[in-house]
């Protein structure tokens, strides 16, 4: 019932459709209003990662090795996760440099080497071109196997079937026409083709869309739902063991070189520097493609096993090659409308491959290969011409055909020797090989010309020899002698494996060997020779693009003379005369220049030149035409490393002086604290001394007010004059105490106080305290107790500075006792390495809010408030001193008391540490 | 009848001879030894004159003078501040809050009582 006539018009219907979409946002692009400047979009256009090979392939895979599909998608969820700034830099270097490929990249890099970017473009070809043959299959085979509908028939071999008779080569003929019409209508600077990133981004959504209906259709139409297959998978010893991790033949090497593979192909397949550089609109796109593309990944394998295993179980070992599970199976259950779709998900994945992967492959080898060859051969020619752009865009057309017969020939030859994933693998290998000379160019200044070619002419010629040709044997294309007793019969040089390697699949050898000879020719020879000036520059400019503005930089390395009326027509000649002109005016206009006739030709208009050409004919071809225009003096390399060591001095100077200006204002800020300091050290001093005075006044008022009443007044009687003049004595002794102790704590505190530390007996300290307080004790009627061992260790303090603290400490107690019923306890214990010294009365306590208070200066305990008898006659710097002290010698001092909770006095307590070192465990 | 002084202070040995002084000049004395007592006594006894210490506990020489000049009934209340701090500032201040005289300790004995008799009226 599905007529070929139908197919192929479903077919061209749907490309029509693309092509539609194509030319509506080709459209608004002209007109400034891009549709594909959103980050999903960007994301979506990323998946033509997901080729027939995806759509196809990764059930073919899953039937064979299980699980073995995933590293291919691994890879590329590991580079966006984690690497996502590797894809940023080259993107900001693609657009500073105005670089349309991968090659040119290279090229660029590497001086600007025609001869660089002409390799890179051969390798990219050669290596990509079984891709191409991977896609016409899969299109031509799924188109063969949709018109036995509802019949399974496996398409025959094509090698068997005259070319004429190949739908095959139609396919490829028609792919070619409608790429041509997609990537070469005009001649663009920057290469970017936004209809074109517009209809792969809906591609994308069609794939996904038409293999998630498959999945859904045999999951859950067919089955029971994920449990149903898996399990009825597991009572299946064959199918069993495609669901353990060692299902896949391989074991890790093969994990981790297919996951480097991808990782590698998903930023140097030229398709996807392509998509993922060249065409990217905004840099901060890739931060939703960054989880989008990873999550589209894993929706488009979520149903890879389920097919699989579904297929197999339906099909058995009946012939269908698991390959087509995902047309067949919806075929087999007579799924009209579904094969249809699934055939139309199959074209779209392979139209969105092959057209701007060979877009992509025809801008390289016009670019790099054919352009530099005729500019070189028929200089002259060429050069009479006003208007190259024409010829510019028939090369590329050309370039389209050729790419996509020769992508057909690899078929008719190899084609058939292969599964779909093995064929993409030879192709990930090849472009792998960019990976050191494109690392390098992003991250080491030190690599050279002579090295990338060096490494990329090794790591290629190791792949042709250990992956290619085996391919070409396999299909009986070549002898296949060379394969099994290895080049003119050495077996050292057994193709597959080589010097004896083996163990390793085909994939994880040819990598291991490549990368080695890659990666070692590349370093060694960059390392024998120190880059020249041109390289170095360039280095510069890419890899320190996040630091450098390109334009001056680029520009100041260059001296010449140019003319305007001499740049303009070579410009025209590629770009087309009106657009260079356009472009020109612009230039003039941001120069603030009135005409394109009065800009000066310096160094600036030049470069700007070469970099509009370089978008059109790749950076090394527009270096070659500039120079042929301008007269350039060559700048030796001495010139060049003199003015990167000026520019070098300059940088260093400016270093300096951002260095000097931090350290300054560091220091003015260090001032400034400093000053505050001062002024708050000042102010404190102010207040000390105003305390002091205060302190000061208070005694001598009552002295004062006495001797002139004692002295004015003789009749005073007796008593009264006894008990006046005992008042100024006793003020009078406050006084000195209080001078005498201000003065002793600015010694302490002034670290001028004299300190005599020799080991004592604390017990001799305390009990010649409690002597000297005695009359005191007995005066007031006051009971005092001491708690004492027989002998205490001895510790290492001033004697009488002991005593200070003690006398302090005891008389502060009596005074806060009442009269008759007060009693202190001394007790002394040791502990945890100290002794300690308590002082305990049963006064009235001191509040919690005063318990730190009362060892600020000045500050005296209120405890008690009658005015005639509770007003503490100390200088309110006995505990400040005594605390001074205690600290002085390595222990504390601290008060207990808590009157607010019921508690009885106060308890006062200093510890002081042990002579001897060792500490007593508690 | 003689004229009334409370003495607000909180050194008892400049109590004892501020009493002394005042007594023997034949004045009635009233003494406080801190700011709530004194305006305790001031409500009870209203006295023709307050001798008035700045630093008190409980509260300062200043705020009872304040308090003093916000009350109606002692608008007639003399007071004088007797102080050891005796910066200008603080000596400012005192009069600015309504005191009739600032005296800084130690002060001189016929001073005081030369200022009192003066501010009593006699």
């Amino acid at each position: 019932m599905l007529q070929g006539w139908f197919i192929a018009g479903s077919s061209f219907a749907y490309l029509g459709l693309l092509f539609a979409i194509a030319y509506y946002a080709g459209r608004r692009a002209d007109a400034g209003r891009s549709v594909i400047a959103r980050p999903s979009i960007y994301a979506l256009s990323l998946a033509v990662y997901c080729t027939t090979w995806t759509y196809y392939g990764s059930v073919g895979r899953a039937a064979a090795s299980g699980i073995g599909f995933l590293p291919i998608y691994l890879g590329p969820t590991l580079m966006m996760a984690l690497c996502w700034f590797v894809l940023r830099k080259m993107i900001r270097i693609a657009k500073a440099n105005r670089l349309t490929s991968i090659a040119d990249f290279v090229a660029a890099r590497y001086g600007k080497s025609q001869l660089l970017g002409g390799l890179v473009t051969v390798i990219a070809v050669i290596g990509v071109i079984p891709y191409i043959a991977l896609q016409l299959k899969a299109v031509s085979n799924s188109f063969t196997i949709l018109l036995h509908y509802p019949e399974i028939v496996m398409p025959s071999r094509a090698d068997t079937l005259p070319w004429q008779k190949d739908s095959t080569l139609y396919v490829a003929l028609l792919l070619a026409a409608f790429t041509i019409l997609f990537g070469t209508r005009h001649l663009d600077a920057t290469e970017r083709h936004e209809g074109m990133v517009a209809a792969i981004a809906f591609e994308s959504v069609v794939k996904l869309v038409a293999f998630s209906s498959v999945g859904l259709f045999v999951t859950f139409g067919i089955y029971d739902g994920f449990g149903d297959i898996f399990s009825r998978a597991g009572t299946s010893p064959h199918l069993a063991e495609l669901l353990t991790l060692h299902g896949a033949s391989a074991g890790a090497s093969s994990w981790v070189s297919l996951t480097f593979l991808s990782m590698m192909s998903i930023l140097l397949l030229p398709r996807q520097f392509q998509i993922a550089v060249v065409e990217n609109v905004d840099e901060n796109h890739l931060r939703r493609a960054v989880w989008l593309f990873p999550l589209y990944l894993l929706l488009i394998n979520l149903f890879v096993m389920p097919i699989a295993l579904g297929g197999l179980l339906h099909f058995g070992a009946a012939g269908v090659d698991a390959d087509t599970f995902v047309l067949t199976l919806p075929m087999v259950y007579q799924q009209q409308g579904l094969a249809l779709l699934v055939f139309l998900g199959g074209l779209s994945a392979a139209t969105g491959m092959v057209i701007v992967e060979t877009i992509a492959l025809s801008t390289m080898v016009c670019n790099d290969l054919v352009m530099p060859l005729l500019l070189r051969l028929r200089w002259l020619g060429l050069s009479r011409r006003d208007d190259l752009s024409g010829l510019l865009l028939d090369i590329r057309r050309s370039a389209i055909v050729a790419i996509l017969l020769l992508g057909y020939s690899y078929f008719r030859a190899a084609g058939e020797a292969y599964a779909l994933v093995g064929i993409g693998l030879i192709s990930f290998a090849a472009v792998a090989q960019f990976a050191p000379v494109i690392f390098g160019a992003l991250y080491w200044k030190g690599g050279t010309r002579g090295g990338a070619l060096a490494g990329l002419s090794a790591g290629f010629l190791v792949w042709c020899y250990t992956l290619l040709l085996p391919s070409f044997a396999k299909s009986g294309w070549l002898p296949s002698d060379f394969m099994d007793q290895g080049l003119f019969g050495l077996a050292l040089l057994k193709p597959q494996q080589l010097f004896g390697l083996s163990g390793l699949d085909e994939i994880a050898h040819c990598l291991f060997w490549s990368m080695l000879a890659n990666v070692g020719a590349y370093l060694g020879v960059s390392l024998a020779r120190s880059p020249d000036a041109r390289e170095a520059r360039q280095a510069t400019l890419f890899v320190d693009v996040f630091r450098v503005t390109p334009a001056p930089a680029g520009a100041a390395i260059w001296r010449g003379r140019a003319q305007v009326d001499e740049l303009l027509p070579l410009m025209g000649r590629f770009l087309g005369p009106e657009r260079a002109r356009a472009a020109l005016d612009q230039y003039a206009r941001e120069r603030g220049v009135a005409s394109v006739d009065a800009l000066a030709a310096d160094a600036g208009l030049v470069h700007y030149a070469e970099n509009l050409l370089a978008g059109a004919i790749g950076s090394a071809s527009a270096r070659v035409m500039v120079a042929s225009v301008v007269e350039e003096e060559p700048l030796g390399l001495d010139e060049v490393l003199d003015i990167l060591d000026e520019a070098y001095q300059m940088r260093a100077y400016s270093r300096q002086l951002e260095q000097q200006s931090q350290e300054l204002s560091a220091a003015t800020r260090e001032l400034r604290a400093a000053n505050l300091r001062l002024t708050e050290l000042d102010r404190l001093k102010d207040d000390f001394i105003s305390t002091v005075t205060h302190e000061l006044r208070t005694p001598l008022t009552s002295i004062r007010a006495f001797s002139e009443m004692l002295f004015a007044d003789p009749r005073i009687e007796l008593t009264e004059r006894r008990r006046f003049l005992g008042i100024i004595v006793a003020e009078t002794e406050r006084l000195t105490r209080l001078i005498n102790q201000v003065l002793d704590l600015a010694k302490i505190e002034s670290g001028n106080a004299e300190w005599h530390s020799a080991e004592i007996d604390l017990r001799e300290v305390l009990l010649a305290s409690v002597e000297a307080t005695g009359p005191l004790f007995k005066e007031r009627g006051i009971a005092l107790d001491l708690a004492l061992p027989a002998a205490a260790p001895a510790i290492k303090a001033d004697r009488d500075r002991l005593i200070q603290v003690m006398m302090n400490l005891l008389s502060n107690a009596v005074k806060f006792c009442a009269p008759g019923v007060g009693r202190v306890t001394v007790s002394l214990k040791v502990e945890a390495g100290y002794l300690w010294v308590d002082v305990a009365d049963n006064g009235p306590g001191i509040r919690r809010d005063d318990q730190k208070i009362i060892f600020e200066k000045f500050r005296q305990g209120g405890r008690g408030n009658d005015v005639l008898t509770g007003k503490p006659l100390g200088t309110g710097l006995g505990l400040p001193i005594s605390r001074q002290i205690i600290e002085h010698f390595g222990g504390e001092l601290r008060v207990e008391s808590a009157p607010e909770e019921g508690g009885i006095g106060a308890t006062f307590s200093f510890s002081l540490p042990l002579a001897t070192q060792e500490v007593k465990p508690t | 009848m003689s004229k009334t002084i409370l003495i607000v202070d909180d050194e008892p040995n400049i109590v004892i001879s501020l009493e002394f002084l005042l007594k023997r000049e034949g004045f009635r004395v009233l003494l406080a030894g801190d700011g709530e007592e004194a305006l305790r006594k001031l409500a009870e006894l209203a006295p023709d004159l307050v001798l008035l210490d700045v630093m008190l506990p409980l509260k300062s020489g200043f705020e009872v003078c304040q308090e003093i000049r916000a009350h109606p009934d002692w608008n007639s209340v003399k007071i004088v501040m007797l102080s050891a701090k005796g910066r200008d500032t603080e000596v400012q201040k005192g009069l600015a809050l309504g005191a009739d005289a600032y005296l800084t300790k130690p002060f001189a004995t016929k001073a005081l009582l030369a200022k009192v008799k003066e501010l009593l009226g006699e």
